[in-house]
């Protein structure tokens, strides 16, 4: 009996879990009786309209984050791994304890000024928000890999380079890919930011847009939209880190 | 021949590990090293691999003085020896590929002698305790050494496993291996070693070197002169945890 509900959960599980938000947004739309508000076949029917405008701005934002989320990668891992040498933490960690905890948002007008009001400071906005999570994150991982597996390393004759590669990247990767996933919900967050200003391509600006020619049906289509360009790269990254970190799945 | 000579060492943060510690073991023998945990064995160890730089002392090895890890050394470590994230065959043919002679088949029949073949694709922690162990093993017999170091290597395992394991040191030590044995185990300690260094309590000093010619006979074990030696070594750990 037990047994038979678990299956049913496992296969079914996000079945059910998208039938009851759908149930409770077609509920609350009935009983609100608000434009607001519309049913969720009113803003699936505009889904289509849109079609091809909601692809070209999905593939704007799409562009931004992964773009974003690759620059603020490629520069937090190496950081954040080399903090295993004490000479580079020493120089480091004043520099994060100093700027981290800063809301970076409110540094975008200082960005605009120095990149422009174009794709770049789009871009570096929502890189150095992530840049910092993912840093912090992999930081405190590569300072916390027990020195043992270092001289273990080591004994078997390997160079400081192994080590890093043996040793350093592979412990870190799975707090690395964590730290990814949870960015993309920051991302997305930023990025609708971002693009609510200057701009006319992108789902922030198209939500906007939508509100203020009050096309309520148009402006729940393109969040949805986000929402699930979020999705996509959430289960993406999930994905990857279960094939990069199979280890720690078993 | 391993000479040690007069090491010291005091970490960064003050803490003396050893203060004086010397000893010497003739190739070809076996060596076990015992004293209280948190005496500085390990510290010990990781300077005899070259791994650690003493603050006073030196270890030469056949007339060389040891600076850095050497190629017919290798190191077995207590719980952070095998890397979770690579798999069996990938944690035995590591060293060998560090020093750019991966030999597939030579790793293959490795892990068969020790009773691994069919686990090649496992991860460590689909192991056993056991299993974990000879992999460690695998891996530094991988590099053909002379001379073995390890620390406590039997420590986590069941009593079986662990007189499996230690008949298994002594075939590796007749065919030619030297070894240092690290253990808090007295009985283990009387069963491997042929020269038996007791430390006192950290700051480590060596307390008695005990010559222990009948150890390296698999029957040892059960005879009265092992039980007689068994119990000296534990009179003189006593006398050092209450000196
Ligand atoms: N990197 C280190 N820095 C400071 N103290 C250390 C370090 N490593 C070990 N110690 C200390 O040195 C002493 C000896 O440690 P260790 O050699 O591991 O002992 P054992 O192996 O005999 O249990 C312990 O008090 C331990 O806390
Ligand atoms: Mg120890």
């Amino acid at each position: 009996m037990q047994r038979g509900s678990g299956d049913i959960t496992r296969r079914f599980g996000g079945l059910i879990a998208v039938v009851a938000l759908l149930a409770i947004w077609e509920l609350a739309s009935l009983l609100l009786r608000s434009v607001a508000l519309p049913s969720p076949l009113e803003v699936c029917v505009s889904l289509f309209k849109m079609g091809d405008t909601l692809l070209i701005h999905l593939l704007a934002s799409a562009l931004r984050v992964v773009y974003a989320l690759s620059l603020a990668l490629s520069l937090a891992v190496p950081l954040g791994l080399l903090s295993k040498e004490k000479q580079v933490d020493r120089l480091l960690s004043p520099i994060i304890y100093l700027l981290y905890p800063i809301p970076h948002i409110v540094l975008l007008p200082l960005i605009i000024m120095i990149f422009g009001i174009g794709e770049a400071s789009k871009v570096f906005m929502i890189a150095m928000i992530v840049f910092f999570q993912i840093l912090v994150t992999t930081r405190d991982a590569s300072k916390s890999i027990s020195e043992y597996y270092i001289y273990s390393l080591r004994s078997l004759g390997a160079s400081k380079m192994d080590v890093y590669k043996h040793v350093i990247f592979p412990a870190c990767l799975p707090k690395v890919m964590t730290a990814l996933r949870i960015s993309v919900g920051t991302s997305i967050a930023v990025l609708f930011f971002v693009e609510s200003i200057a701009t006319s391509k992108g789902l922030g600006y198209l939500i906007l847009d939508c509100w203020s020619r009050m096309d309520f049906a148009a402006m729940y289509a393109a969040m949805l939209t986000m929402a699930a360009l979020g999705f996509a790269l959430y289960m993406t990254l999930e994905k990857v880190e279960k094939k990069l970190c199979r280890w720690v799945y078993l | 021949m391993l000479e040690v000579m007069r090491l010291r060492k005091v970490y960064e943060d003050g803490t003396e590990a050893l203060r004086e510690v010397s000893f010497s073991v003739g190739e070809g023998e076996t060596c076990s090293i015992i004293g209280p945990s948190g005496c500085g064995k390990t510290t010990l160890l990781l300077i005899l691999a070259g791994l650690l730089k003493p603050t006073a002392g030196e270890v030469w090895l056949n007339g060389e003085r040891i600076t850095g890890p050497r190629r017919e050394m290798a190191l077995i470590l207590q719980d952070f020896g095998l890397f979770p994230w690579k798999t069996v065959y990938e944690n035995v043919a590591l060293g060998l590929k560090l020093r750019g002679c991966e030999d597939r088949d030579f790793v293959l029949e490795l892990l068969r002698r020790l009773g691994l073949a069919g686990f090649e694709q496992h991860y460590p922690k689909q192991l056993s305790g056991g299993m974990q162990q000879r992999v460690a093993i695998a891996r530094a017999l991988a590099l053909r050494p002379k001379i073995l170091l390890c620390d406590e290597p039997f420590s986590s395992l069941d009593a079986l496993t662990r007189e499996s394991m230690q008949n298994f040191m002594l075939e590796l030590w007749h065919s030619g291996v030297t070894f240092v044995l690290v253990t808090h185990n007295i009985e283990e300690a009387v069963f491997l070693g042929r020269k038996i260094v007791v430390l006192s309590r950290r700051p480590a000093e060596v307390v008695k070197i005990l010559e222990n010619p009948r150890a390296g006979d698999p029957l040892y074990r059960s005879e009265e002169d092992f039980f007689e030696k068994c119990r000296e070594v534990r009179g003189i750990l006593r006398d050092v945890l209450e000196g």
